[in-house]
């Protein structure tokens, strides 16, 4: 009876299914076209999936084995079940009966998985979805374990008429179980949805160049040409198609949510939530079918939305608050932790567009930063002419005047606060002792556009940035030097789409070469024990992890890591303009990141961005002190003996002449 | 439901601002905060109508600052275009005359150009309209009378009935302005209206030259103890050597105002 059955059921599954990708990918198809090779995108979609994806999922051991066992077994079963079940070729007869051993191993190793699923399940930890996730290891042992046990009786361990038909029904009653799960559940929207979005947006992904080892950090450009074009994110039907994709192979598994700084500050921010909630928007309906955390202080069930519909109503409430899009500090710890590739960050900006170009409506003190950026070049609203006033006795020499130098330092906007002018004194005086021909824009230079960009206003940015460039095209430079993270970013990643390309170091690479080069020499550490605070825009967005750790330990310091160091560190809440928006939480970010830095016992945290200064500097009743890696470059400098040779009295910036004119 | 409150035709006098620290076109500060109060009253009575005037030459600063006002929700703005140098009340006056609207607001005071604060004034002294100066609020509008507040001193507030149509100015003290959006902003029309270029013959006879920075007057706490101290920082200005001149000449009023501005070294 079964050989007439399981082929009805499995092709009646198939076929469904079949109808349910054509319904979810129409979904899809509702946003904005992209430009994607499809064809290239699915030739390597099994690498991404198998080298990339699985590096990522790589991190938590246990996880990803049970993953391999889970989803591996499924995949041959699935195979190999059309073919054994579905086709009959699992008889004796064709090639000795191999494809039904095959299966039942295949089986097996996938009902191994789902036990550890399923263990996995009996007490999760809070970042995990409950709801139809708690049923998913049932369903996959129902699948595995009718699929083997079926199986058994045609490769023959078990006789053809083993049981009553009683038992035959039972078994194929489980089975329609299992294939409901896992065939038709995972084009109709349920928990192994993620199976078949998930494949699709690895193979269509808006970022292909993070596959294979690759980095692409750098927002998108809004194309500004088109002046009836809406900007930015209004409806989930305004994301491309590819980013629709994307929200849709979320597995929610909450690695987000436990990494988000504004989730642990209690700031209305879950990166897990909001991606659920762009799945709501592109389905239609309301988040009350969301079995996972909350945005801290907003309960589930009240927002709803449509693919064609409102993300934040001007009033009232539609699908998402805008306090939640500008709760991020675009730390990106989301998108590197998200074991699906996921970009958070980018739908987050594409949403703060529209709510900056074209409702004017960023929060606090956003509209004033940018109408500082537009009057004044500056977030701070100062005089762009006292750019220098900090340097008034440093007798910096100006781009304006050499027109050429080996190093360019971009002083970015620190060069208005007090705390970061130190940091900068420091700069120079190391570059001074290791002879760099270097030189600044001055007055000229204007602020990145980083802050702008990040608020939602591209149309200030792209003008800071072509203004930027048009300056930097006038002068003769091999490498950009800052000191600024931020700027680092977006000159050395967002710059190129608008036409600058520039080979951008951060202060602490740069010292590392000098050093490196013999042309730094410093006295031994006499101070305390030290901890590193990684910059989200140097460590995740440019993967600088090394130079700074290297800087510290040339000065003969010994850096106690954090827990969150490295590629995890914990933003300090400077980034993405989250202290202009300051949307309210219950405790602060840079208070959370310096009790972590308490926690090493450290005396002195080392940091390398004016941001993060100034946020773990305001933290009140601090353990440690707060020092940019160049202040501590600065005071250990000693006069290097390997540098004196015998034209030392001659003035350096002769020798650097030449230098500079066989680089032109 | 306020039956007897109707909508109001507002009609908002915009200028081309200047930054105070790079001299970069913007919109001026008063005036956008004079459209943010009629954005306001669009709001508090519906079927109100708001629209955007101004008079002076098309340019691309110009025109970027304008649309500033724009940004903050208007689909259109009047240029009554006309070459720089050119008196602009004259054809803002008949410009409003064709089409008198309910309400006028503008700023107290320009930030380029002459910026003497006298175009309201000589606006209402040609339409024959009434004209309140430093308005804070527009409390409501009953039957062609609006009830407004006016911005004293020291955050103090006077209410005021006005007949309309009236003209009003705004400063400091009228809620801030908000945000322009880009988009918006882009998409909307400048409806360009060329317009009798009446010279301004008296401006052409001025002579230019950067302001000098005005003399501060210093402030001489006589205070033995903080009391003293506190009342003097706190309390109203008194004016003890101020003098009300009533029931005197024209000219023998002049005279004593050009002898108090001699007297403080305003003119020399």
């Amino acid at each position: 009876m079964l050989e007439t059955l399981l082929p009805i059921l499995i092709f009646a599954a198939l076929g469904l299914a079949v109808i349910g990708a054509w319904r979810r990918i129409r979904l899809w198809r509702q946003g904005r076209p992209a430009e994607v090779d499809l064809l290239r995108g699915l030739v390597a979609m099994p690498r991404r999936y198998l080298v990339d994806l699985h590096h990522v999922v790589g991190r938590d051991k246990v996880m990803s084995n049970t993953h391999v066992a889970t989803a591996g077994g499924f995949v041959a079963a699935a195979v190999l079940m059309i073919l054994v079940h579905g086709l009959g070729l699992g008889s004796p007869e064709v090639l000795g009966g191999l494809l039904g051993w095959l299966l039942l191993a295949a089986s097996a190793v996938m009902f191994v998985g789902s036990l550890l699923v399923a263990k996995r399940r009996l007490n999760p930890p809070a970042r995990l979805s409950r709801g139809p996730w708690m049923r998913l290891p049932k369903s996959l042992m129902a699948f595995s374990l009718s699929v083997f046990l079926i199986t058994l009786t045609t490769v023959g361990v078990l006789p053809q008429d083993a049981g009553s038909w009683v038992l035959a029904l039972i078994l194929a009653a489980v089975l329609v179980w299992g294939l409901g799960e896992m065939v038709f559940g995972m084009t109709w929207g349920g928990p192994m949805k993620h199976a078949f979005a998930g494949a699709l947006h690895l193979a269509f992904h808006r970022r292909a160049e993070r596959f294979g080892g690759g980095r692409s950090t750098g927002l998108k450009a809004l194309d500004l040409d088109d002046p009836d074009a809406k900007l930015g994110v209004e409806t989930p039907s305004d994301f491309t198609w590819n980013q629709l994709l994307g929200f849709d192979a979320c597995v929610q598994c909450g690695r987000c949510e436990a990494v988000c700084p504004a989730f642990a500050a209690g700031q209305p921010l879950n990166p897990k939530k909001l991606i659920q909630d762009m799945v709501v928007g592109l389905a239609g309906g309301s988040d009350a079918g969301y079995a996972g955390s909350p945005y801290p202080g907003k309960p589930v069930g009240e927002h709803f939305g449509s693919p064609h519909g409102p993300i934040v109503a001007r009033e009232g409430k539609a699908l998402v608050d805008d306090e939640t899009l500008w709760s991020c500090t675009t730390c990106r710890a989301c998108v590197e932790e998200c074991p699906m590739m996921i970009e958070h960050v980018d739908a987050i900006v594409d949403m703060r567009r529209f709510l900056t170009l074209e409702h004017g409506n960023t929060p606090n003190k956003g509209a004033e930063v940018l109408d500082n950026l537009i009057a004044t070049d500056n977030p701070g609203g100062f005089d762009p002419g006292s750019r220098l006033h900090w340097a008034a006795d440093l007798n910096l020499p100006l781009m304006a005047d050499v027109k050429q130098a080996d190093v360019l330092l971009w002083l970015g906007d620190g060069a208005f606060d007090m705390r970061n002018q130190r940091t900068l004194r420091s700069l120079v005086k190391i570059l001074r002792a290791a002879e760099v021909d270097f030189a600044v824009l001055g007055v000229e230079e204007r602020d990145s556009g980083d802050v702008a960009r990040r608020l939602g206003d591209e149309a200030t940015f792209q003008s800071l940035a072509r203004r930027n460039i048009a300056t930097l095209a006038k002068y003769r430079f091999q490498r950009i030097v800052t000191c600024d993270p931020h700027s680092f970013h977006v000159l050395g990643n967002e710059y190129g789409e608008l036409g600058g390309q520039y080979e951008v170091l951060h202060h602490s690479t740069f010292i590392a070469e000098l050093y490196d080069a013999g042309r730094l020499a410093f006295a031994p550490w006499k101070g305390g024990s030290v901890t590193y605070h990684d910059p989200c825009y140097l460590g995740r967005y440019n993967g600088e992890y090394e130079a700074p750790r290297n800087v510290l330990k040339a000065l003969g310091i010994e850096v106690k890591e954090m827990e969150r160091s490295g590629f995890r560190s914990r933003c300090c809440g400077g980034g993405g303009g989250a202290p202009i928006t300051d949307i309210p939480g219950e405790r602060r970010i840079p208070d959370m990141r310096m009790n972590d830095v308490r926690e090493t016992g450290a005396e002195l945290v080392a940091v390398g961005c004016p941001q993060c200064t100034a946020m773990l500097e305001g933290v009140v009743d601090a353990s440690a002190e707060v020092r940019d890696i160049a202040e501590l470059v600065a005071d250990a400098l000693v006069a290097n003996t390997q540098m004196e040779k015998p034209a030392a009295g001659a003035p350096p910036r002769s020798a650097d002449k030449t230098t500079a004119e066989e680089v032109s | 439901m306020r039956p007897e409150q109707q909508g109001v035709e507002v009609a908002v006098l915009v200028s081309v601002g200047r930054h105070p620290i790079t001299g970069r076109a913007r919109r001026a500060d008063q005036d956008a905060r004079g459209l943010e109060l009629a954005l306001g009253l669009e709001r508090q009575l519906p079927g109100s109508r708001v629209r955007l005037l101004h008079a002076g030459p098309r340019g691309e600063e110009s025109e970027a600052a304008l649309r500033g006002y724009l940004g903050m929700g208007l689909d259109t703005l009047t240029l009554l275009e006309q070459a720089e140098g050119s008196d602009a009340i004259p054809a803002l006056a008949e410009h409003l005359a064709a089409a008198p609207p309910q309400l006028v607001i503008t700023g107290a005071r320009a930030e380029r150009g002459e910026g003497s604060g006298l175009l309201p004034y000589a606006l209402a002294e040609r339409l024959g309209w009434p004209l309140v100066n430093g308005l804070a609020a527009v409390e409501k509008v009953e039957n062609g009378v609006a009830t407004v507040l006016q911005a004293l001193p020291r955050g103090q507030r006077r209410r005021l009935e006005v007949r309309l149509p009236a003209i009003v100015s705004v400063d400091g003290a009228a809620p801030e302005a908000r945000q322009s959006a880009f988009g918006p902003a882009r998409r909307a029309e400048l409806e360009a209206t060329p317009v009798v270029a009446e010279p301004d013959q008296e401006l052409a006879q001025w002579q230019l030259s950067p302001a000098r920075k005005r003399p501060k007057r210093l402030k001489i706490v006589k205070a033995a103890s903080a009391r003293d101290r506190f009342k003097a920082a706190a309390a109203k200005a008194e004016g003890g050597s101020g003098q009300v001149l009533e029931g005197v000449s024209a000219e023998q009023g002049a005279e004593a105002i050009l002898k108090l501005i001699e007297a403080e070294g305003v003119l020399r």
